[in-house]
């Protein structure tokens, strides 16, 4: 059993990164993830890694396209504003079938907006960013631990589906310190050769072409529907969850990352007073537990979407119960955080209006 | 019979689809036959542009990337860092590299970036038609610069070697044209000047080659080049603006 170390979420993705091989990192500062960047500055130089401050997000991000398709490990980071610049190469990469993964620590927009902790980019995230028929998996830590234990998996899917994937996390993970253990878990992932990177023919094969132009349209199409025939296979296969106390749940509350662990205190506080409440916390925010919302709402009557942003999770948690239950929603933003206590104010009332 | 003149073997046998009397063609030949001279094509690992040469992928028999449009310097600084014993160049016309990716392409030769740039500046965006460049010339007509360029409204063309020559990352920047066959042979020379200067891991290098575009200047190509040196040359004068390669 590993020792226990306290880590700041922000630092742990970035040991767990080092851990899951990723030798390459390029990075722009920008609160609230800093320390992301900081870490591997540090450690990078110390492992025969490399670390790289570029003159942008625009350009950290391109340079991970290179590395990337240049048959290595490597990862990104940023936080909202910094995620937008970094768009425009998650679309090339996912247009070039690239593996990488991306952290984005958020923090409150739209524009430069504020530094604190938000959900706001839960649309960008999901179905946004760069341009072009792609996706990408987006993973949401609610836990320090739950970040370094998700972290090696990020590198492994992005290896075997040759596809970006996001880890989404907010500024109050980020700067939260959490006991954690860094344990090499079992995986029975089995990750490809990189048979298709440049790492210079040698005289003897062909030439590899990293690329996303696709001139002839009938082409271009069959690359797209081939690539969603593969993330019709991540849907089927990578969906996670967490479903908390929802067997007999009367109410059941939503949330993700940080904001689903405030709602899991609300779930205790108000099964307490005898009101029977559950949560469903999605971990794969892409591909979207939808199948969730039909198991484990049996017994209830309606479900509460909770979220640091206006309201943008709320939309996949409609479209997965497709009008067969109210849903709810409440948030607070602009880098505020829901307390318990508005949770459980805003059960009530709804339990109340229900009745 | 001994063949004597042969397509390079870096080169692939594919047909280009630069316009006639293009200087891509040129340029792209004199990449390859440097490639097979020093015997590195299976080494190297090219970057694409977004432009005319788009297609550079298509043509050099290296492993090649095709980055965003101003991107290519970041995308060879990600492969550079992975693959510090590969030779890595990037081929970019005057729009990719002096306007949309200014940036990308200042830091990499200021932070020593060892890599080999290849730059085409013909004075015009070629690939959407002809619009005004950064290095469009004062007066000249493009389709975005249909009175002429008003350096009152529409700014100064940029010199890239002079200005990158500035920077302590560089380590040989030479600017060449391909309007004659003396020129042609300094234009190789040069370029083979900057991929072993890169492979003695000196730092960053750029070869600017001063080129033509006769479909969207309006003109024949021998109309072309003599446009080339009386308009361009006196701009963009050639010579030698870095050389660091005896340090």
């Amino acid at each position: 059993m590993a020792d226990k170390v306290l880590v700041k979420g922000n630092e742990a993705v970035a040991e767990a990164a080092i851990q899951a091989g990723c030798r390459y990192f390029f990075g722009y500062p920008i609160t609230p993830q800093t320390e992301i960047s900081a870490y591997m500055a540090k450690r990078m130089p110390k492992i025969g890694g490399v670390f790289l401050q570029a003159e942008s997000e625009v350009s950290a991000a391109n340079m991970v396209y290179g590395a990337s398709g240049a048959g290595a490990r490597v990862m990104t980071s940023s936080s909202s504003p910094g995620i937008s610049l970094k768009a425009e190469a998650l679309s090339y990469m996912a247009g070039a079938d690239l593996p990488c993964v991306i952290v984005n620590i958020m923090r409150a927009g739209p524009g430069l907006g504020g530094i604190q902790a938000s959900q706001s980019d839960y649309f960008q995230a999901t179905k946004g960013h760069g341009h072009g028929d792609y996706r990408v998996i987006v993973l949401a830590p609610s836990s320090v631990q739950e970040i370094v234990d998700m972290t090696a998996d990020a590198f492994d899917m992005a290896d075997i589906y040759r596809m970006p994937v996001m880890i989404l996390g907010d500024g109050m993970l980020g700067q939260m310190m959490e006991p954690v253990t860094f344990e090499k878990k079992e995986s029975t992932r089995v990750v490809p050769e990189k048979t298709w990177a440049t790492t210079g023919t040698q005289m003897k094969r062909e030439h590899n072409v990293i690329n996303s132009l696709y001139i002839e349209p009938n082409h271009l199409e069959k690359l797209v529907l081939e690539r969603y025939e593969k993330y019709a296979t991540i849907e089927a296969t990578e969906k996670k969850y967490e479903a908390y106390k929802t067997d007999d749940a009367e109410f059941i509350l939503t949330a993700y990352g940080s904001v689903a662990r405030i709602c899991k205190n609300a779930v205790d506080a108000l099964r307490e007073e005898g009101i029977k409440v559950g949560l469903i916390r999605p971990i794969t925010l892409w591909p979207f537990p939808a199948e969730s919302y039909t198991e484990h709402t049996k017994n209830a009557k309606s479900i509460l979407t909770v979220e640091m942003s206006m309201g943008q999770m709320v939309e996949d948690v409609k479209l997965a119960v497709n009008g067969k239950l109210p849903v709810h929603f409440f948030g607070r933003t602009g880098g505020n955080i829901p307390y318990p206590n508005e949770v459980i104010a805003e059960v009530k009332k709804l339990i109340g209006g229900d009745k | 019979m001994e063949q004597v003149f042969k397509r390079p073997h870096a080169l692939c046998d594919v047909p280009l689809h630069y316009c006639p009397g293009c200087g891509h063609g040129i340029v792209h030949r004199l990449v390859a036959e440097v490639l097979d001279e020093l015997g590195i094509e299976g080494n190297t690992i090219g970057v694409a542009p977004v432009g005319c040469a788009v297609f550079a992928y298509n043509y050099f028999n290296c492993d090649v990337q095709e980055a965003a449009h101003g991107r290519a310097p970041a995308v060879a600084t990600g492969i550079k860092r992975v693959h510090p014993d590969k030779v890595v160049f990037t081929y970019q016309g005057d729009g990719d590299l002096a306007a949309i990716g200014t940036a990308e392409t200042v830091h990499a030769a200021s932070r020593g970036e060892n890599i080999t740039i290849i730059f085409i500046n013909n004075a015009i965006y070629g690939m959407t038609g002809g619009q005004m460049a950064p290095t469009t010339l004062p007066g000249q007509v493009t389709q975005t610069s249909p009175y002429g360029r008003d350096v009152k409204t529409q700014g100064h063309p940029l010199r890239v070697s002079e200005m990158l020559s500035t920077t302590s990352g560089a380590a040989y920047i030479e600017r060449v044209t391909i309007d004659t066959v003396p020129h042609i042979k300094q234009a190789k020379k040069a370029i083979k000047k900057a991929f072993e200067t890169q492979i003695a891991g000196k730092g960053f290098t750029l070869v600017e080659v001063v080129s033509t575009c006769p479909t969207n200047w309006g003109m024949s190509p021998v109309e072309s080049m003599n446009w080339l040196r009386e308009n361009m040359l006196p701009y963009y004068p050639l010579g030698v603006y870095c050389d660091r390669t005896a340090e």
